[in-house]
């Protein structure tokens, strides 16, 4: 399948690439269809978009640099992307990269589950007060290093 | 939309399972009781135009130069 991608022009992806969004990511309800791509640089992905080449994410695991990070979902919610056991949950914070050359920050308030069974996926909103829609990610991995 | 006036300790429900009960009004300010099913998500609207706000910010920024992160072992495992 050839894929436009903004970081990397058009590409080769394989089916196992696709990740869809049901519902969609908050403000891009219309956008369902994705694949997610290894960044030139670990432990960075790209959500791109394949309708829009201009739409794309950056993604992290945001247990890499916040090893306490937890979500409570719902299991109903998690039944909306057909989740049945735990193992097949992967998640994901979207990095923002600010033009001003400012931190780059992590949204793991708004984390992106994907069940890794069926490639479906959703962006879910967390009532935690610990978790904001942005965590400066260099400043929490030098404190999570101790 | 429907536009209704309740007083303190007055209540609307909504379907059959979800209730909005007025606890306490203070100036400009209402405190409500939500009595909703667990799967009915409720949140405050600022959350999400904060979600939605980022997502925009993060789109935006997508394709620009991302940092080095010296991820520790211990931390990876």
């Amino acid at each position: 399948m050839r894929v436009k991608t903004k970081a990397y022009g058009e590409i080769d992806a394989d089916e196992r690439q696709l990740v869809s969004f049901p519902a969609g990511l908050l403000g891009f309800e219309k956008f369902k269809d994705y694949i997610l791509l290894d960044a030139p640089q670990k432990p960075f992905f790209y959500l791109q978009s394949i309708d829009v080449p201009d739409l794309a994410f950056i993604l992290i695991d945001p247990f890499l640099f916040r090893p306490d990070y937890s979500l409570d979902v719902n299991d109903d919610s998690l039944g909306d992307i057909g989740v049945s056991q735990p193992n097949d949950v992967i998640v994901f914070a979207i990095v923002t990269v600010p033009a001003d050359g400012g931190s780059v920050t992590a949204n793991l308030m708004g984390p992106l589950i994907i069940n890794k069974a069926n490639r479906l996926g959703m962006q879910t909103v967390l009532g935690d007060s610990r978790w904001r829609v942005k965590h400066d990610i260099m400043a929490e991995l030098a404190a999570a290093k101790g | 939309m429907l536009i209704l006036s309740r007083r303190v300790n007055e209540k609307i429900v909504i379907g059959e399972d979800i209730v909005v009960s007025v606890v306490e009004v203070r100036g400009d300010q209402v405190k409500l009781g939500i009595d909703a099913p667990r799967n009915v998500k409720v949140f405050r609207q600022e959350v999400f135009d904060a979600i939605q706000e980022e997502n925009k910010m993060a789109a935006a920024a997508a394709g620009l130069k991302l940092p080095e992160l010296d991820i520790p072992e211990r931390i990876k495992s």
